[in-house]
């Protein structure tokens, strides 16, 4: 068994090696740009000027780190990027639980409690993960302005909620179907009604999907950038926005290491996120692709 | 009066109906089995009965209260599922008393009904396991103690143990008649197993297309079907089905290169008597033709010894199918395991004539 999967000892080897070669390369080739911010983000402006973008910094700072967080020029006062990562913080995770928990309903509905035109309405839903953000942005502001919330994070919330709807329902209800019909049945001779069968026997066995679902609603709301810079004012403007006006800006000296700073700032709540759950952000795929 | 009735149920889905005028009545602690090929309508009935199918005309009463109206659990029915619908989230604890607490029962209480009910079906060493960590038949232990704790008046088993290995099935099978023995509570069965129903069953109801074709005790189904679907499709090996021209009092059986056979009876029964000259169909168990040795064993009857050729021998250990041909069909018959023949050799068959019935070739309507 062995020796046919694999023929010779001289030849694994190498083969290995190359592998590994290869898979290197590519990491390298991945984590370059990490290491270029990192590195930068802890250098003074000065050393950046003078010297290779690749070099370890000959003076360690953390003043960049300190200024893009807290001083920097953003808006009229210096502010730094704390409110904006705030801001974002009020968006991001309304707008990730109302989408999840509205999209996890969905779902259910639409596998098991079946109406006639569910598919229809399901098609629909699904339709709405194919338009292009630019085509909404006109009536969308339209709507925000005619309930009076334009401008604020609600409004933000609202627009993500209502654009994540799709996804989260297309994720629930592709777990759903595969989640046992007799299971509902059960509940129902139980006595379990339309509610208590949904939170005692579904939502406890959907940890996987629930997972991907937040996994993917908050990247996509926290890299947002087209609804923020559209419909966010000065005191809702999220990170990505803030971001952008602190990189962009055309006074003044450009402060790379304190851009450089700010970047992963802004990169770094999905990269915890990732890091943290991203094990079972694989596993929830894989189940969805094995089982819907 | 009956205990359950269902009385001209019919269901249809859209333009397809399921069930068809289906009127059966069990008694308190009776054992109703529905069998029948798949997509019979054997399910969509218990369904109904659950209240997980709404029917279209007719009613359902248990104990004369009509209850088409009322929700699933207002109906005081327990049911087992075929892949046994344990909730995965809870362990079994708390999966046989689920349906305790979704009606409001405190938990002290609660937690007295499952011990009785994990005693009564040995299970209390698993109380504080999850189902997926359990076997088939410690699955289906756990699905019937959530079915009892409740004290239903009704149980339903929708194909309870068509998940199991065969010897487990045959071991639950006993379990569950014991536990019908001990508890006295009415009992619908689903299956698509025959001998299922014939064991544990007070009464079969046998279904095809949704139309009950016979309704019955096992021995009533068994001995007496009313058409050749019944008869076919009840007992295994089935029923011998043989194409036969009706000879004066005779039935004569044609056999390649060899002169037909005749089997002469007394009296032919009156339906018969008047397809004289035209063909009909003879159905004869396996075990209504056997061998000289095994002739004593059969009840005293009118008789016909005929030599035939047997084709293939088949040991079964407690007996020996040996396959004969009779109208152009392979037959089987079944012969003591002592028997000594062997293939492609004549041997003496004894046909037990009582056991024997007639059909219609065209409508396979029992002539009798």
């Amino acid at each position: 068994m062995a020796r046919s999967t694999q023929p010779s000892f001289g030849t694994g080897k190498l083969m290995r090696a190359a592998l590994y070669a290869v898979l290197i390369l590519f990491a390298v080739y991945y984590l370059l740009p990490l290491f270029v911010m990192l590195v930068n983000s802890v250098k003074t402006l000065d050393e950046i000027r003078g010297g290779n973008m690749m070099s370890l910094p000959e003076v360690f700072t953390i003043e960049p780190w300190l200024n893009a967080w807290s001083r920097a020029q953003i808006g009229v006062e210096p502010t730094g990027l704390s409110p904006y990562f705030i801001n974002s913080i009020m968006m991001v995770v309304p707008a990730v639980a109302i989408s999840t928990a509205l999209g996890a309903m969905n779902g259910y509905v639409l596998t098991k409690w079946r109406f006639p035109g569910d598919k229809i309405i399901f098609g629909l839903m699904l339709f709405a993960c194919f338009i292009p953000f630019q085509i909404v942005l006109i009536p969308m502001a339209r709507v925000l302005g005619m309930i009076g919330i334009a401008g604020t994070t609600s409004g933000l919330v609202l627009v993500h909620v209502v654009y994540g709807l799709g996804f989260t329902t297309l994720f629930f209800r592709n777990y759903y179907a595969a989640f046992p019909d007799e299971l509902i049945k059960a509940a129902k001779m139980d006595g379990a009604g339309f509610w208590r069968t949904f939170t005692r026997i579904l939502l406890p066995s959907s940890g996987p999907i629930i997972v991907v679902t937040v996994i993917w609603q908050f990247t996509n709301i926290w890299n947002d950038f087209l609804f923020g810079a559209s419909f966010a004012d000065f005191d809702s403007m999220p990170m990505t926005v803030a971001l952008n006006n602190l990189v962009s800006s055309s006074t003044g000296v450009k402060e790379y290491n304190v851009h450089f700073a700010g970047a992963v700032l802004a990169a770094l709540p999905t990269l915890i996120v990732y890091v943290v759950s991203g094990r079972y952000f694989v596993r929830g795929l894989m189940a969805g692709a094995v089982k819907g | 009066m009956s205990f359950l009735q269902i009385d001209k149920v019919c269901k249809s889905f859209g333009p397809i109906n399921v069930l068809r005028d289906i009127s059966l009545d069990v008694e308190e602690g009776g054992f109703l089995v529905l069998v029948g090929p798949s997509g019979c309508g054997k399910s969509t009935l218990l369904n109904t009965i659950a209240g997980l199918e709404k029917l279209t005309t007719g009613e359902i009463r248990i104990d004369g209260n009509v209850i088409d109206d009322l929700p699933p659990a207002e109906r005081n029915i327990a049911m087992v599922f075929q892949s046994y619908a344990l909730y995965p989230n809870m362990n079994v604890g708390q999966n046989i008393a689920f349906g305790l607490e979704m009606r409001g029962m405190p938990k002290a209480e609660r937690d007295a009904k499952v011990a009785e009910a994990a005693k009564t079906l040995q299970i209390e060493h698993l109380l504080d396991r999850k189902p997926g960590q359990l076997s088939g038949g410690q699955r289906q232990r756990v699905a019937m103690g959530r079915a009892l704790v409740r004290n239903p008046q009704l149980f339903l088993f929708d194909e309870p143990l068509s998940n199991l290995d065969a010897k487990l099935r045959v071991d639950m099978r006993t379990e569950i008649k014991r536990m019908h023995q001990t508890f006295g509570t009415t009992i619908v069965y689903v299956t698509h197993d025959q001998i299922e129903a014939m064991t544990l069953g007070t009464r079969i109801a046998v279904l095809k297309d949704g139309v009950v074709q016979q309704y019955g005790t096992p021995a009533e189904i068994y001995n007496d079907p009313t058409n050749l679907f019944v008869a076919d499709f009840m007992g295994s090996p089935a029923m011998n089905l043989i194409p036969a021209t009706v000879r004066g009092n005779g039935v004569e059986m044609a056999r390649a290169g060899e002169d037909p056979l005749v089997l002469g009876f007394d009296q032919l029964p009156g339906d018969v008597v008047a397809y004289d000259g035209q063909e009909v169909i003879v159905g004869i168990r396996p075990e209504a033709i056997t061998d000289a040795d095994s002739r004593a064993a059969m009840r005293a009857g009118q008789q016909v010894t005929a030599s035939c050729k047997i084709d293939v021998v088949e040991p079964a250990g407690a007996d020996i199918y040996a396959i004969t041909a009779l109208g152009g069909k392979e037959v089987v018959t079944r012969l003591h395991q002592d028997w000594f023949g062997q293939a492609n050799q004549h041997t003496e068959l004894v046909f037990n004539l009582e056991k024997v019935v007639f059909f219609d070739p065209q409508s396979g309507v029992r002539l009798r």
